[in-house]
């Protein structure tokens, strides 16, 4: 007996749809091993990570919350991966439009601005990420750089930037040497939906932005041109379609929407700058981007669950007392997973019995 | 035990390879329907049938790559079941398909090497390879890296490394459909050679004035079922053709009437420095086509005509605007869209992959070159029920036989694949439509079908320009026919003065004058 992959001749939708959730399945099915390994009760642990947070409404709010920057970060890498162009730096670009937003809110600090300034950072934001990300996109088109190693190493580059100015010019003479700078006034804070709540209007944005990406790949030319760039090249060059402008382009979109991502969270839920605002938010929206098949809609309930693993494993580690790594190996089996099943789009799994035929012929 | 004679009969006059009732079930659709056939050793079988007739099925069977659903496989008289091509090989059974799966920054005795088992050491195999290649009259240079070849050297690997395995059975699919008149000739006498060595030869083919010259029976599939197995000597190429089709086929018919008008495509001294490190160069290239006419272009591949294609699609552009001129407007330096807008159409070679995004739906491969200028995008968005109308239409005026209204390319067979994305490009109209290779590994129904649209579009006025390998295709289309020899083109010559021996030579890089020439010297 023998399994082997055979190709399919037409990539089969079924699978597309429900090929994430039997990576979901099999990541579980794996984490259970992996509870027990560690001395947990696989089952109360599996609860404290996906059941727990979905029965009280400040853990649903905090999920949406956590959401909003994975959706918004991961619509802007699903542009880049359709079009073949592999943005790996959205984290830098995030930290980047964290930055470049902050910067108005930290020079506004107790000035009587007005209302123009929560949407002047978000400009500032977005166009700062989208200049960082151009870098490696620059880069690839015009020296052939791999923009996997440029966009990944730039990360690094703004992590310690955002440090140097909350330790250096921008700290907060009042905030007891802490590397933060001072909170920012409410005109410089993204408002909450709830008062009260953890809910903000970032999640909105977000839902904005799964939308504008719904119609751009659907309906629009400029969609069709970021699939069959990623799809078949050489034909999408027959097409009329450049390449070049392509990774351009989508590199500046996702630097941008990372970028707002990043000033979101930095004015919404952080309210100040400081270094480790960003649990790799970067990173995660690329596990997310895959579980989501690349498509908006997915990306959308992909982001909720991811988010859902972070709280769940906030939630684990205080009530288990499971070290929150835990969440970190679990989002990277995952995205093993996904990628594996992806190879049943094309491909089908089958038994070859070469013995049985034989002794069927000579019967 | 096995019986190793079932029938009773010795060995010797048992066929080497018997089908019995094989069936291949692919869902609802059998494409292969319980096909008897026989081959004997020191035969040549020819195995005829349009697209989609099941050829490939069978020898995807035979060769062990699918596992039948029903029948069986009897080798030698003894039934046998290939789980692999691996399993073939062992038994004898070697295979040579018509996309050549070469590495081409690899040497050719490194290709051979990873296609054989590798029990021998690297360097026994090259004695061995260059051997082989000897003893056939296939030359190769173990040494050489597969993109410096030709397609008809790359060939001899792809047959060389079957002969290594010392097969006692071939497969070869359209061995010769890219091959020239004169390495026809070549291979042809290598096929008989093995047949006199008492191998036995499967032969797809379409080209039935072929199959007639060198096979001793032919089995007719036609719609999954054998139709017939032949001697095709008996057979005239008109029956032949008719068991394939099941209808008489229509003869390619230039309407009358049809004469030059004014020049639409225009070339002036192109010439073009390589793209790549493997490019051609094309060096002063000049001709002018009118409307109303088709000029065929000849010529071995590999000769400059995918670079001569890049620059006039636009794939590739020029400095000086002058060097290619559409309707009357300078366009060397336009893009593929602007050349598009002005009336441009354009058919490359490679179907998937070039002409086709083959992972996407054919609606969206009609967007894929109409989105320029046939109103199917409005202010930047799709009009999807307009790509869609594209695809009926192409549907039903090219005979596009497909599973459903709107499927992914690469689930097309070949002929129906390549009459949709001609008749994308001609249900645009267009005033020039330059194309390559229009009917390369297309069934005789399908290649009468396009040959027919290219003559009724240049009979509607428009300039045709036509790169070919096939010479009977030229000589029945074109016009004037030119041959490139390393990013030369020759001078146009009338196609009733374009004999085989003369484009032979052009393409085999002499120039007429000096053979005529030393003709007349010799005299």
């Amino acid at each position: 007996m023998q399994l082997v992959l055979e190709k399919r001749a037409e990539r089969s939708n079924t699978i597309a749809m429900v090929s994430p959730l039997i990576a979901i399945g099999l990541t579980i099915v794996t984490m259970v091993i992996l509870f027990a390994i560690l001395g947990k009760n696989p089952l109360l642990a599996l609860h404290a990570y996906f059941i727990a947070p979905l029965t009280d409404g400040y853990s649903l709010q905090e999920i949406a919350v956590k959401a909003t920057p994975l959706v918004m970060i991961a619509i802007g890498l699903s542009l880049c991966y359709l079009a073949n162009a592999w943005n790996i730096g959205a984290e830098g670009q995030f930290l980047v439009g964290a930055v470049a937003g902050s910067w108005i809110a930290v020079k506004t600090q107790g000035t009587d601005a007005g209302a123009w300034v929560l949407p002047a950072m978000f400009v500032l934001a977005a166009a700062g990420g989208a200049l960082y990300a151009l870098i490696p996109a620059i880069c690839k088109v015009k020296f052939g750089a791999s923009e996997i190693l440029t966009s990944l190493m730039l990360v690094y580059v703004a992590d310690l930037f955002l440090d140097y100015l909350v330790r250096g010019p921008w700290r907060d003479p009042h905030g007891f040497n802490f590397p933060t700078t001072a909170e920012f006034d409410p005109v410089a804070t993204v408002p909450l939906l709830i008062e009260g709540g953890r809910l903000h209007l970032g999640s909105i944005i977000a839902l904005v932005v799964v939308a504008a990406a719904a119609i751009l790949l659907g309906r629009t030319i400029k969609g069709f041109e970021i699939r069959v760039v990623g799809a078949a090249p050489r034909a999408a060059r027959f097409g009329g379609f450049n390449a070049d402008q392509l990774i351009i382009l989508t590199f500046a979109v996702s630097g941008a929407l990372a970028g707002l991502a990043g000033i979101i969270e930095v004015a919404g839920p952080v309210g100040h700058l400081q270094p480790g605002i960003s649990p790799g938010y970067g990173f995660t929206a690329i596990i997310v981007a895959f579980l989501g098949r690349l498509n908006p809609l997915g990306i959308l309930i992909a982001g909720l669950f991811l988010a859902l693993t972070f709280i769940g494993g906030e939630q684990a580690q205080i009530a288990m007392k499971i070290p929150l790594d835990v969440t970190k190996v679990f989002q990277g089996i995952l995205l093993f997973y996904v990628l594996a099943c992806d190879s049943l789009i094309l491909y089908r799994f089958k038994l070859v019995f070469p013995n049985r035929q034989v002794a069927r012929g000579t019967a | 035990m096995l019986d190793p004679t079932p029938n009773g009969q010795p060995s010797g006059e048992s066929p080497l390879l018997r089908t019995i009732g094989l069936t291949k079930r692919y869902g609802d659709f059998l494409a292969n329907d319980s096909i008897d056939i026989d081959i004997w050793p020191k035969e040549i079988h020819a195995l005829l049938g349009e697209n989609g007739a099941g050829k490939s099925t069978l020898v995807k069977a035979i060769y062990g790559l699918i596992q039948p659903s029903a029948g069986e496989i009897r080798w030698q008289g003894q039934p046998i079941a290939l789980s692999g091509p691996s399993q073939a090989r062992g038994r004898g059974i070697g295979m040579v398909f018509q996309h050549f799966s070469l590495f081409d920054n690899l040497t050719v005795a490194e290709n051979v090497a990873l296609g054989l088992d590798g029990r021998e050491s690297f360097k026994d195999m090259s004695a061995r390879l260059e051997q082989v290649s000897k003893t056939y009259g296939l030359p190769l240079d173990p040494r050489r890296e597969v993109w410096q070849l030709s397609v008809g050297e790359r060939q001899r690997i792809e047959i060389v490394r079957a002969l290594m395995q010392d097969p006692k059975f071939l497969i070869l699919d359209e061995p010769t459909a890219v091959l020239t008149p004169q390495e026809a000739d070549q291979l042809f006498i290598v096929l008989e050679r093995l047949k006199a060595e008492g191998r036995a030869i499967l032969y797809i083919s379409h080209k039935l004035d072929e199959v007639k010259r060198l096979c001793d029976t032919a089995t007719i599939l036609r719609g999954g079922k054998k139709i017939q197995t032949c001697n095709p000597r008996l057979e005239t190429a008109a029956s032949l053709a008719r068991m394939m089709v099941g209808s008489e086929i229509k003869e390619v018919k230039a309407a009358a009437g049809r004469r030059a008008t004014v020049p639409r495509l225009v070339v002036n001294d192109l010439s073009l420095a390589p793209a790549e490190a493997h490019g051609v160069r094309l060096e002063h290239i000049s001709f002018e086509l009118k409307g109303g006419e088709i000029l065929g272009i000849a010529g071995v591949a590999g000769n400059g005509q995918d670079e001569l294609f890049a620059a006039l699609s636009g794939e590739r552009l020029s400095n000086d605007p002058g060097t290619v001129v559409i309707e009357g407007i300078a366009a060397g330096h336009l893009s593929i869209t602007q050349r598009r807008k002005l009336g441009a159409a354009f058919v490359p070679e490679e179907r998937l992959g070039h002409g086709t995004a083959p992972r996407m739906k054919l609606s969206e491969n009609a967007l894929l070159t109409g989105h320029a200028a046939s109103g199917m995008v409005h202010h930047g968005f799709i009009d999807t029920a307009a790509t869609l109308k594209t695809v009926d239409r192409a549907t039903e005026t090219f005979d596009v036989r497909k599973a459903k209204r709107d499927p992914e390319a690469a689930s097309l067979s070949g002929g129906n694949l390549q009459k949709f994305i001609v008749g994308r490009e001609i249900l645009r109209n267009p005033a020039v439509l330059v194309v390559s290779q229009p009917t390369w590994g297309v069934d005789a129904g399908a290649a009468a079908v396009i040959r027919q649209a290219l003559l009724d579009l240049a009979t509607a006025g428009a300039a045709v320009l036509v790169t070919s390998q096939d010479l009977d295709e030229l000589a029945e289309i074109a016009d004037r026919i030119a041959v490139m020899f390393h990013g030369r083109l020759s001078a146009p010559l009338a196609t009733g003065e374009a004999t085989r021996e003369k484009l032979g030579l052009l393409m085999g890089g002499s120039s007429l004058e000096t053979k005529e020439a030393a003709h007349a010297v010799g005299a």
